[in-house]
């Protein structure tokens, strides 16, 4: 007897207390009483009043689930040029649970229809991964004549059909396939990131681009059928069915005879090309070449072919437009000259001479200018005109590293565009904290004095120089790039416009800054000292831009600078930006040749080819000035 | 007064006939729901077998020692609970396990036994029917632990173990107007709640409103199961027969479904067999628990004894679509070793209430 027991429960109402339990238990006990007559009636609803409905579920034929994809939502230009179509396709599908000998059935199946050992192969990859009931894909795009010499000895290969689908297709190959990307099959390590439900009997998602930024405008909604299967799996009949909801089209803002054309224009050489509109932000070309065929990706490229895509020094897979990191050399120079005016840094009436080089006080190194005799006495128009840099080292001086990196932030230097398919890169807006930061390196005065004309750490994408001149020449508002116009119910005509988003806007401190600037930029293109004048020859409208030239490698103190000499890799990007109509600006250029020498003599033309073709299709574009 | 033989041993005929019972139907239906797999039958009755020592053992410890280990045992769970959401190993996505290099252990299980023999350590110090006070305090010590479990995330455990501490209050004699407040309280904190808990939790629950909604997904299981159970009517289609089971067409067919497997094949009669089995234990618990001598044995005994009905009721209730989907074995005929161990060690609880009596004074 355990004392310790016996003395607490003296001081306790012993008999109140075993009562209240005592009627706590029956309470329980009626609960329980409940809940299982509530089993019993929810079993005797299942197993008495439905059971002939839930037998014919059951009995002998299986019903099964079956999934059926939503037809994925087709990709246009913004004139209806059909950019990514969906075209039925058969393909090979077995269900290897009702095949008794898989080895003999594909033995069998070679003699029948051309399959290759990497078929197979592909074949017993997927088979580990399957996931759900499905068939496993064993060839695609079979011929009319296959599927009928199949069709005939079906029979004889029970659980092997001809499936037949739809397969993405791209009738333009590798036209704007950096813009547009393509889908490829799901494999293993998408799954995770998918809604397994809506995705079941899907086989391809967007891996790239649009495709796969959009992913879940084209995909749709999945639809459903219970259908009865007979033990070989064939379908009997379908019970019930529910319909699947289409993707929704996509309508691009990019208009593809403009992105043919700079693709065409880069031609053999490695680049990018963006083109704007400055209003809406619309993403009017997004060229990078070399670019690559699509088709191939969607049911698996082999890996022969993969690899020499991806070995190749070209890069034709790397999204040079979005991702390319290039210095953007003297295409920067308006925006620091438009720093230094709103900073109050450098006034407009002085001059600065330039005798061809700059010397740090107290230093022996020279600076030197690309023009070796100097351009004389320089003010700031003169100096965006003729490219001088003599007179951005100076300005560089005088706002210093911080202060050029707060201004050009602004402009969404260093920073995502936000542009509205993934992958972009942010590129480097350097500053004395960030070095500090990445390098652990204390800032020297002489690299400010590189960061002013756009060498040294600053790295810019094609697409940021394209954003950053639309702003410029938008005085100061941003607007978010985007690739997609507008959505589209395939079932309906209309197209829903998405609209265009502005960012935040640069506050401007005095409008003349910016006339001086934008006129300067003119006079690049519309002056005879201009360092871009050839690409005004015969234009009917007004161009505004600005040369680049980028160093790949630093040239050594008092060498010559020969092209010729220099390894093609090691030849200067050329660079290029522009807009027009200079009165009423409506599309920004950004064009960069990597290893293109000059940026007037390679970029530029570029420039003038796409908007000669822009105001030649949109001529309101121009007429609205009037 | 003299002691029978099983007294001595300490062990309760009718409880372990009544278990003894389900783990030979276990067998019965196992066999046909692993494919008439005869490795799975081992390792059941192996697991059985260890979990039969258990309850054993844990008859053979008179009462007060549980009273005395009750904190200490509840303490020691916590801790291991916050081990386990450090430095637990995660499996399927959730962290509840502990590995000690050659045991993998899951102190969840522990709280099972350690939530309600806490509470009902902390009521039998107290003068009951509790106040407002000993209920708050009693609803802390039940919502740190159960708290800490929802977080690996094991929502059906955490529910499990609150449900056992709250009977213990409940069988205390709480108030009326102390449980309608309580209920209150919940039903205004049910939407913050709902914000905590996971997207497929949630999903689980909204499938169980309306199945049909996602047949593909989590509503395939339901609606599969269901197929089972009323396919096999009055009688069932017999031992080995169950067309939906082999067919593979029932998931979780040996674990979280077999209940499924069972009533496609023994039919309505089978299933009402296997209810009487259960009612048959729960009664004799709660027999146990009314009779015991003192109120912690009361209470933990009668706790334990409804905690099992809920697994019964609850897994039942999910197999046959009166409730969600909650990842709740069917005590004692679902494959798998953890739970069981766990199971196994309340009834040896139950037994030893039962027979370590102090002999009245005649």
């Amino acid at each position: 007897m355990d004392p310790r027991i016996t003395e607490r429960d003296q001081i306790r109402d012993h008999m109140r207390e075993t009562q209240v339990f005592g009627n706590r238990v029956r309470v329980a006990v009626l609960l329980i009483l409940l809940l299982v007559l509530a089993i019993i009636a929810r079993l005797i609803f299942l197993q008495i009043f439905n059971n002939v409905h839930f037998t014919t579920l059951s009995q002998n034929n299986r019903i099964s689930v079956v999934a059926i994809p939503p037809s994925r939502g087709l990709i246009y230009d913004r004139n209806g040029v059909l950019l990514a179509q969906n075209l039925p396709s058969f393909s090979l599908e077995i269900v290897p649970e009702q095949v008794e000998n898989l080895n003999a059935t594909l033995a069998a199946l070679k003699e029948l229809i051309d399959i290759k050992d990497s078929d197979i192969k592909r074949f017993r990859r997927m088979l580990k991964q399957k996931r759900m009931t499905n068939g496993v894909p064993l060839r695609f795009r079979l011929s009319e004549e296959e599927v009928a010499r199949f069709a005939v000895n079906r029979p004889r290969f029970p659980g092997v059909d001809v499936a037949v689908g739809l397969a993405r297709h791209y009738p333009f190959g590798s036209l704007a396939v950096h813009a547009v990307g393509y889908v490829g099959r799901i494999s293993e390590s998408d799954l995770p990131k998918l809604d397994a439900s809506n995705y079941n009997g899907t086989t391809h998602m967007g891996k790239g681009g649009v495709e796969k930024s959009y992913e879940k405008v084209l995909h749709g909604a999945v639809g459903f059928e219970h259908v009865e299967t007979n033990s070989q799996g064939r379908r009997l009949r379908v019970l019930s069915k529910t319909l699947p909801t289409a993707g929704q089209n996509l309508y691009l803002n990019i208009d593809l005879k403009l992105q043919a054309l700079a693709e065409g224009a880069l031609g053999v050489n490695r680049g990018a090309v963006v083109a704007m509109d400055i209003k809406t932000g619309g993403v009017l070309a997004l060229a990078s070449m070399p670019g690559y065929d699509p088709n191939p990706f969607v049911n698996g490229i082999e890996s022969k072919d993969y690899n020499l895509l991806s070995n190749s020094p070209d890069q034709p897979l790397y999204n040079r437009a979005l991702r390319g990191l290039y210095p953007p050399g003297s295409t920067i120079k308006p925006f620091i000259g438009l720093g230094g005016l709103e900073t109050n840094r450098i006034s407009v009436e002085k001059n600065t001479f330039c005798p061809g080089f700059f010397r740090l006080p107290g230093k022996a190194h020279k600076y030197r200018d690309w023009k070796p005799t100097g351009h004389g006495s320089v003010d700031l128009d003169k100096a965006i005109v003729e490219s001088c840099d003599v007179y951005f080292y100076t300005l560089a001086q005088a706002m210093g590293v911080d202060g050029m990196h707060d201004f050009m932030t602004q402009f969404g230097f260093g920073s995502k565009s936000q542009i509205d398919i993934k992958g972009e890169l942010a590129g480097l807006n350097p500053s004395r904290e960030w070095k500090r930061r990445a390098r652990s390196q204390p800032w020297y005065p002489g690299e400010t004095l590189i960061t002013g004309i756009g060498q040294g750490y600053t790295l810019v994408t094609p697409l940021q120089l394209a954003v950053a001149t639309a702003t410029l020449a938008n005085r100061g508002q941003r607007m978010q790039p985007h690739v997609v116009y507008g959505t589209q119910n395939p079932a309906e005509q209309t197209i829903v416009v998405q609209r265009p988003l502005s960012l935040k806007a640069i506050p401007i401190v005095k409008p003349e800054n910016w006339d001086r600037v934008l006129t300067a930029m003119s006079r690049v293109v519309n002056s005879p000292r201009g360092t871009a004048r050839a690409i005004a020859v015969g234009a009917d409208y007004l161009i505004a831009g600005k040369t680049g030239t980028a160093q790949v490698f630093s040239i050594k103190q008092n060498a010559k600078y020969s092209s010729a000499k220099t390894a093609e890799r090691l030849r200067d990007h050329a660079l290029f930006i522009a807009f027009a109509p200079v009165e009423q600006p409506r599309v920004a250029v950004a064009v960069i040749v990597e290893n293109g020498d000059h940026g007037a003599t390679v970029a530029a033309p570029i420039a003038r080819m796409l908007l000669d073709q822009y105001f030649a299709d949109y001529p309101l574009m121009l007429t609205a000035l009037q | 007064m003299r002691w029978s033989i099983s007294q001595r041993l300490h062990i309760d005929l009718p409880l372990l006939g009544g278990l003894l019972l389900l783990s030979l139907m276990s067998f019965v239906i196992l066999y046909s729901a692993g494919g008439q797999d005869n490795a799975i039958i081992v390792r059941q009755a192996l697991r059985l077998l260890m979990a039969f020592a258990v309850m054993f053992a844990m008859a053979q410890i008179p009462v007060r020692y549980f009273l005395g280990w009750a904190p200490w045992l509840f303490g020691g769970g916590l801790v291991l609970l916050i081990a386990v959401l450090l430095v637990g190993d995660i499996s399927k996505g959730a962290q509840r396990w502990l590995d000690f290099g050659l045991v993998r252990f899951q102190p969840a299980e522990t709280m099972k036994i350690a939530v309600p023999m806490m509470i009902a350590w902390y009521l039998s110090t107290k003068r009951l029917p509790p106040n407002v006070w000993h209920t708050v305090i009693a609803g802390l010590l039940i919502a740190v632990p159960v708290g800490l479990i929802a977080k690996q995330p094991d929502l059906g455990t955490a529910l499990l173990i609150a449900s056992a501490g709250v009977f213990v209050l409940l069988l205390s004699g709480m108030s009326a107007r102390l449980i309608s407040a309580c209920l209150i309280l919940f039903a205004v904190a049910a939407p913050v709640l709902w914000h905590f808990l996971h997207a497929y939790q949630r999903q689980r629950v909204l499938t169980f409103f309306n199945p049909a909604n996602d047949p593909l997904g989590a509503g395939y299981h339901i609606i599969q199961s269901t197929i089972a159970i009323g396919s096999g009517g009055m009688y069932g289609k017999g031992w080995l027969n169950g067309t939906q089971s082999y067919l593979d067409f029932l998931p979780e067919r040996t674990t979280d479904f077999i209940f499924a497997v069972y009533s496609e094949e023994f039919g309505l009669i089978g299933v009402l067999v296997l209810l009487a089995l259960y009612l048959f234990i729960v009664a004799r618990g709660l027999y146990i628990a009314l009779n015991a001598q003192d109120t912690f044995s009361r209470l933990l005994g009668s706790s334990l004894t409804l905690t099992f009905f809920v697994y019964v009721f609850v897994n039942i209730g999910m197999v046959t679509g009166l409730l969600p989907v909650v990842g709740v074995p069917l005590p004692l005929i679902s494959y798998g070793g953890t739970s069981l161990v766990t199971l196994m060690a309340a009834f040896g609880i139950l037994m030893s209430i039962q027979t370590h009596r102090n002999r009245l004074p005649t």
